[in-house]
């Protein structure tokens, strides 16, 4: 029988106080690696054909990322996530100058301004402002934990998300948007702000929608862009407009249905003859359902149901308030783009653009993702390190 | 390592109850997803399969070629030939309206048409069928197909496609009897006749061509392929070929055919050639003609209109079953039935003609002004006596009804369609008292019936309208012994290799009853107005080996017009075969124009060899 390195007495902690080499979450780096090897198979199965001469263009882009990606979380897992906190000006004024800089120099990609080119990889600046948002918020509550039932720390905090917010709506990237919102509801939940000031923010949130969907239209101010309207109620009634923008969601989910038990494999018709739009990037969940069938989509819904609670648990265990709020935020983003992205597969949320993280191909969606799975394994290991050195033992 | 008042060593309840509130949220999201997918993937998963295939799978339609039509010795009168047509694809034309109207007016030179045309017929098509291909052009030539297989990349969505063409190889010759081929009408597509055809599809539109139709006609195949969401084609799944249509054999004969057009030299004018026992058409043709292989593409307007212009003799009207024409003396069969049956006259009763006779005050005279003096009917039919048939034309107006000839002459089929296997036939007219009193009364014409009405009809003249189809089919009703004939021009179904399927048998025909010694003294009065001395068409018919009756007839149509110029013959003698009917519109004495027509069809059908060249009253040699 091995001995096990911890608690057998054999090596004295106290003579090694440094953070061991990697104090990881074994099962989210699991549900992560998991998830990653599904994304490699699926992205190739899907985009062989895409790309007359070079089958395997997407693919060695997605594994380059998600390698570029591990090493980046491996390195942030070390990194005390605390530190952050003090430079949270200089992050919000990073975040809302990058969002800035892509307006003005971004690249045109199909009517959008959301990214600088750089050859191999296209920055994507409201990928990243996702994070920096949850690292600037995150320590502006900290700062103001004691008066967290002032209404002026609530806006403020809201605020700070709105302003990128509908920066990158304006981009136009609406799914980013609708993405800081809900991080920053998530941040201000898990910080403890008042019901009371949740009730108000809903009532707020109910007045905006009914603005910019019904008010505005009707007195010809155009908020959100005509095809980001129809995108967003198309869902309702998807075969009332069959081949505009109900299109995108009969494809998807006659592709998933098409999959049925364990999936069509080489017959995926929908995905490999175009039929299926976005199949590497927003629609990847309906390829998923159309080659592996509900079995294959049960393994990545597992996967991330994995994920999630490996994430809410290390929320429970930050040493620090910081961590705890940075750990909400980082899950909610997570379980945001989840549940928007797959209910918009199969036909129960609006279509807005938000990519499945880890499984969607996309150099700055993968980075971020594993720049948040980096910052989790920070405050997990920072939360094993603190316990252990108080000889408490949070160990699996 | 960072330090700050805010370090927590334990969950508050406030933050565990609202982390659990969170899983809580997640529970419910990913119940509601797992419900979803379960629905839509185990319990739906067949449906949206089938849903999957319907995107990929189209089903791409294949023509088939109509089957041929042969003569009865198995010469070819229709046939096909490939064509090759220039269409386009819907989804790769660019989206650009000024693009696409560079791309057409480029396509436009090649095939001689304007942008604006191929723009209008394009979404014309495209509005009738959507995403498949619109043709551009039927049949264009190999260095245009060339010249756009070479330069695709000039033109997006356009493609070249083999089609089969309706191919008429003997060209004016038997137009109006095959008939044309057009792409099927909406009020078709309603048609129970038509179930199967698909829209854009040909079919025949006139002649034999839509009479058998259903057999000509072959079934489409189809070539189920896989696209991809543009449309882009990614491989064929599955073939079902296309079938050709049936052979059709019809029972005429393409050399009469041909010789009695030619005969006709291009006059205005038409013959039928008709077997007197069974009905079988050998021929029927009307002149001027046109050549059908312009119906076989989509046919210019510019053409339509010169077939059916006045000036030009109308060439679409098929003369011989749909020209209405005063007969002339060759009435006088059916008179000489009428007077005979009626009791008027006996085969022996004699009537002085003294030239002209006075009924009611009018004058009738003979044509030419010509006396014959005491004839009986043979001598009558022979010379052609006309004041023999005024006084049966006088008679049978005051016996009876007044109606004995009139009923006569519809017994024998005057007046109504013969009921060829051919569409668009037309009745033709028989004058009657009670027409044109009612006419009278309402003050569309000068005078009531009266005895001159049937005195004129009693020699072919008048109001009387009739085709050589239908005079062919009273002179065979005579010739056979009381069978009112439907002439027939199909003879059998058969597969391609010429093994026969079906027969066309034809309706039994009606009967009538004529006394043998009756038709016995018409025979021989007709037999000698073709040889003996003083018989009208005798010089025409000296030296034919064949022996012939038949008679002559000239019609006066009005002051300023040329007479009708008619015969009918029917031949070998006593024992009739053949019928031949010729008429010319303007071809004055039926002795002159009519009957020489009729020996060159004749010598044809008993193939009498060098017969042109001895012919009296033609100095054409063909």
């Amino acid at each position: 029988m091995q001995a096990s390195p911890y608690g057998t007495g054999v090596r004295d902690f106290r003579e090694e106080p440094r953070v061991p080499a990697f104090r990881l979450d074994p099962l989210l780096l699991l549900a992560t690696l998991g998830l990653v090897a599904c994304s490699l198979y699926t992205i190739a199965t899907a985009t062989t054909g895409d790309i007359d001469g070079s089958p395997y263009y997407f693919l060695t882009r997605q594994a380059a990322y998600f390698g570029v990606g591990i090493v980046l979380m491996l390195i942030l897992s070390r990194v005390d996530y605390s530190r952050f906190r003090e430079w949270k000006a200089g992050i919000y004024v990073v975040m809302i100058g990058s969002i800035l800089l892509v307006m003005a120099v971004g690249a045109s990609a199909r009517g959008s301004q959301r990214s600088i080119e750089f050859g191999f990889f296209s920055f994507q600046a409201s990928e990243v402002g996702k994070l920096l948002l949850i690292l600037a918020l995150s320590a502006f509550l900290v700062d103001r934990v004691r008066r967290l039932g002032d209404r002026d720390t609530t806006s403020r905090a809201v605020l700070m998300a709105v302003l990128p917010a509908m920066l990158v709506i304006a981009q136009p990237d609406l799914g980013s948007g609708l993405v800081y919102l809900a991080i920053v509801t998530a941040c201000l939940f898990v910080a403890g702000t008042k019901w009371t000031h949740f009730a108000a923010l809903g009532g707020l949130a109910a007045g905006a929608i009914v603005l910019v969907l019904v008010a505005a239209p009707a007195v010809g101010v155009e908020v959100l862009k005509p095809y980001q309207m129809d995108r967003l109620t198309a869902f309702l009634d998807p075969t009332e407009n069959p081949r505009e923008e109900g299109y995108q969601v009969n494809q998807s989910l006659t592709a998933i249905g098409s999959g049925g038990k364990t999936g069509r494999g080489d017959l995926a018709t929908q995905t490999k003859l175009d039929f299926l739009p976005e199949h590497h990037t927003d629609f990847v969940f309906s390829v998923v359902g159309e080659e592996f069938g509900f079995a294959g989509a049960a393994i990545v819904l597992s996967l991330f149901a994995l994920l999630i609670w490996r994430a809410l648990r290390i929320l429970t265990m930050a040493k620090n308030l910081y961590g705890t709020i940075l750990a909400g935020g980082i899950t909610a983003m997570f379980m945001f783009q989840l549940f928007v992205n797959v209910g918009m597969t199969i036909g129960i949320m609006p279509i807005t653009g938000i990519t499945l993280p880890l499984i969607s191909y996309g150099g700055s969606s993968v980075i971020v993702t594993f720049l948040a799975l980096g910052l989790l394994q920070s405050i997990h290991a920072q939360a094993r390190d603190a316990a252990s050195g108080k000889g408490r033992d949070l160990a699996l | 390592m960072y330090l700050d008042g805010e370090n927590r060593r334990s969950l508050t309840p406030q933050l565990a109850f609202r982390i659990a509130l969170i899983g809580g949220i997640a529970l419910v999201a990913f119940g509601v997803i797992f419900f979803r997918l379960w629905y839509l993937q185990v319990l739906s998963g067949d449906q949206y399969e089938a849903k999957a295939n319907d995107n990929r799978v189209r089903e791409i339609k294949v023509q088939a070629p109509r089957g041929e039509v042969v003569d009865r010795d198995g010469r070819v009168l229709v046939d096909n030939r490939t064509g090759l047509a220039v269409k386009v694809t819907p989804g790769k034309l660019p989206d650009d309206r000024a693009q696409r109207m560079g791309l057409y007016r480029r396509l436009g030179r090649l095939v001689g048409a304007s942008a604006g045309r191929i723009d209008r017929s394009v979404s014309d098509q495209l509005k009738a069928l959507p995403y498949s291909a619109a043709t551009v052009k039927q049949d264009v030539k190999p260095d245009v197909v060339a010249y756009l297989l070479e330069r695709q990349k000039e033109f997006p969505g356009v493609t070249v496609e083999r089609v089969f063409l309706r191919q008429y190889p003997h060209h004016q010759i038997g137009a109006h009897l095959f008939g044309t081929v057009g792409e099927i009408t909406k009020e078709q597509l309603k048609d129970q006749r038509y179930r199967g055809v698909g829209l854009g599809d040909r079919v025949g539109q006139s002649g034999i061509e839509y009479q058998y139709d259903r057999f000509l006609r072959g079934k489409n195949g189809a070539s189920r392929v896989q696209v991809d969401a543009l449309g882009n084609l990614k491989g064929e799944l599955a073939v079902r070929p296309p079938v050709q249509g049936r052979q059709l054999r019809l029972g005429m004969d393409l050399g009469v055919q041909k010789v009695g057009q030619e005969a006709l030299g291009g006059a205005r004018g038409a013959f039928a050639v008709m077997n007197v026992r069974s009905g079988g058409v050998v021929a029927l043709g009307s002149t001027p003609s046109f050549d059908p292989n312009l119906f076989s593409k989509v046919i210019r307007a510019r053409d339509f209109k010169r077939l059916s212009s006045e000036e030009l003799g109308k060439p679409l009207f098929n003369r011989a079953i749909q020209g209405g024409y005063p007969t002339g003396s060759t009435f006088k069969l059916i008179t000489s039935v009428a007077g005979l049956q009626g009791g008027i006259i006996t085969p022996e009763t004699v009537q002085y003609d003294g030239g002209s006779i006075q009924v009611g005050g009018v004058t009738f005279k003979n044509a030419g002004g010509a006396a014959h003096g005491a004839v009986a009917l043979r001598q009558a039919l022979t010379v052609s006596s006309d004041v023999f048939y005024y006084l049966i034309g006088r008679d049978a107006n005051g016996t009876g009804d007044g109606l004995l000839i009139q009923r006569w002459a519809h017994k024998l089929g005057i007046g109504r369609p013969t009921g060829i296997d051919l569409p668009a036939e037309t009745p033709g007219f028989l004058p009657t008292p009670k027409w044109r009193n009612k006419l009278f009364k309402k003050k569309l014409t000068d005078r009531p019936w009266s005895v001159g009405d049937n005195i004129n009809l009693s020699v072919g003249q008048g109001d009387l309208a009739a085709d050589p189809l239908q005079m062919a089919v009273a002179y065979s009703t005579v010739a056979n012994g009381g069978k009112v004939l439907r002439p027939r021009l199909g003879l059998r179904i058969e597969d391609a290799g010429g093994r026969a399927l079906q027969q066309l048998e034809s309706p039994s025909p009606r009967r009538v009853k004529i006394k043998p010694e009756y038709r016995q003294a018409i025979l021989e009065g007709l037999r000698g107005a073709a040889s003996a001395p003083g018989g009208t068409s005798e010089p025409v018919f000296k030296g034919f080996p064949i022996p012939v009756a038949g008679k002559t007839g000239t019609a006066e149509k009005g002051a300023g017009r040329a007479d009708q110029s008619w015969y009918v013959a029917l031949a070998p003698f006593p024992n009739p075969k053949y019928v031949v009917a010729v008429t010319f519109e303007a071809g004055g004495f039926g002795a002159d124009t009519a009957a020489p027509a009729a020996r060159k069809i004749l010598a044809e059908v008993f193939n009498v060899k060098g017969d042109a060249k001895k012919q009296v009253g033609s100095g054409k040699a063909y």
